[in-house]
């Protein structure tokens, strides 16, 4: 009654730009045979109230991350770099638009 | 870092109302469940479908014919977020079927009642969508990611469910005699199931402390069903009809509706599958399985025919 896993459908990131100017968002997963159908797929169950201007889907497979228990290591570098941040330079008052 | 301190960590994500994503580390029974309770929730979507798909092709007009169908499509919907969130704990969508479809796994019990007349449909957007909108507004702040992210979509979507019910319920009882009975009539059968959905009293709810420290149930079954009453007691008057419940009555010294006894007995049956539509529900869901897989088969295949073609294409 129920498939082999080799016949289940692959599994797809969609990711959705809702408005011309917006960026892509993560909007959640589906199950489709190709890109076609993920497209086809999305639209159906992503943007039924025209939420969308435009798709993207990815085959989850293919989505590298970064392993959050290796946060503190992989981000460490840019801890003490507080010169990144324009706070850190004072500048006299009367200087403007800066 | 050693197990404890990835406990520790856990622990100070939740106390900090932080979210909780996929990669992070999770105690197992988290993880079992949050799976136990997004798959069922997810099931209880897609069954859902059944009742109210039952009129589609009776609606008395055009436009509830429409309105019916964006909301069916809607529950599809909100089931497909759903087996979305409770995959990325690392199950897959065929596990989750398959555990529905052979009873591991259950669904809201209301879905077990048919839907006899016209007005259910009124009843079930204003009393069921009703209690669910209760239930999951406090579940956008729930501790697991993509399960909040998943109710939040829900929520945006679920309001017109319930308003297209209640203006369904207002257009009967301001109509014919007729009409107006089908509409108590739905009232009366709708009324306590739908208390049913808030789960057992907090007393029998073995599981509800450590959902709460989990943040995966922010407010208790109990609490949220006295404010389903509340809410919806006033909106009965307006409709001008009454809740079968006698014993219902204001305590000006509580603020709330005091309520007559729920027949947990009938709860408790249906759960276990002794309700009016359990075996045709699950039939109906199994059937579809079954006779979609040479779609499904058809469409890989189709999609493997059309990536060999590519390949071959570039190769040549």
């Amino acid at each position: 009654m129920s498939n082999t896993n080799k016949s289940e459908w692959p599994l797809w990131e969609v990711f959705i730009r809702s408005k011309a100017g917006l960026d892509h968002k993560h909007a959640g997963s589906l199950h489709a045979a190709d890109e076609q159908m993920a497209i086809e797929n999305a639209r159906d169950v992503y943007t039924r109230r025209m939420e969308g201007v435009s798709i993207w889907v990815v085959e989850s497979r293919f989505i590298h991350a970064s392993d959050p228990g290796e946060a503190e290591s992989l981000y460490d570098p840019a801890n003490d770099k507080i010169y990144r941040h324009p706070t850190f330079y004072n500048l006299p008052d009367e200087v403007k638009y800066m | 870092m050693t197990v404890h301190s990835f406990q520790e960590h856990f622990d100070s994500l939740i106390d900090r109302e932080l979210t909780i994503e996929p990669r992070d580390w999770m105690p197992d029974d988290y993880r079992k469940t949050l799976i136990r309770q997004i798959s069922q929730h997810a099931h209880s979507e897609i069954v859902g479908m059944l009742p109210e798909g039952n009129w589609i092709t009776r609606a008395p007009s055009l436009r509830r014919k429409a309105v019916l169908l964006a909301k069916v499509q809607d529950e599809a919907g909100h089931g497909l977020y759903l087996y979305s969130a409770a995959e990325t704990l690392g199950v897959t969508r065929d596990e989750l079927y398959d555990q529905l479809h052979t009873g591991k796994a259950k669904y809201s019990s209301i879905f077990n009642y048919p839907t006899l007349t016209w007005a259910d449909m009124g009843a079930i957007g204003w009393l069921v969508d009703g209690a669910a909108i209760m239930n999951q507004v406090p579940l956008c702040r729930t501790s697991y990611g993509p399960y909040a992210r998943a109710m939040v979509r829900v929520c945006k979507e679920e309001s017109f469910h319930q308003r297209q019910g209640f203006e369904i319920m207002l257009t009967l009882s301001k109509g014919t005699e007729v009409q107006k009975k089908m509409a108590q009539d739905a009232l009366n059968r709708w009324w306590w199931p739908s208390l049913m959905m808030f789960g057992p009293p907090d007393a029998e709810s073995p599981h509800t402390e450590q959902s709460v420290r989990w943040r995966i149930k922010r407010l208790t079954n109990d609490e949220l069903r006295q404010k389903f009453i509340d809410v919806t007691i006033e909106q009965a008057k307006i409709l001008g009809l009454t809740i079968p419940d006698k014993d219902l009555v204001w305590n000006d010294e509580k603020g709330h509706y005091d309520s007559g006894p729920i027949n947990w007995d009938e709860f408790w049956n249906v759960v276990k599958g002794n309700g009016p539509c359990n075996k045709q529900r699950l039939e109906t869901r199994k059937k579809a399985w079954e006779d979609g897989k040479w779609v499904r088969d058809a469409a890989m295949a189709n999609a493997e025919k059309r990536k060999a073609k590519q390949e071959a294409a570039k190769a040549a």
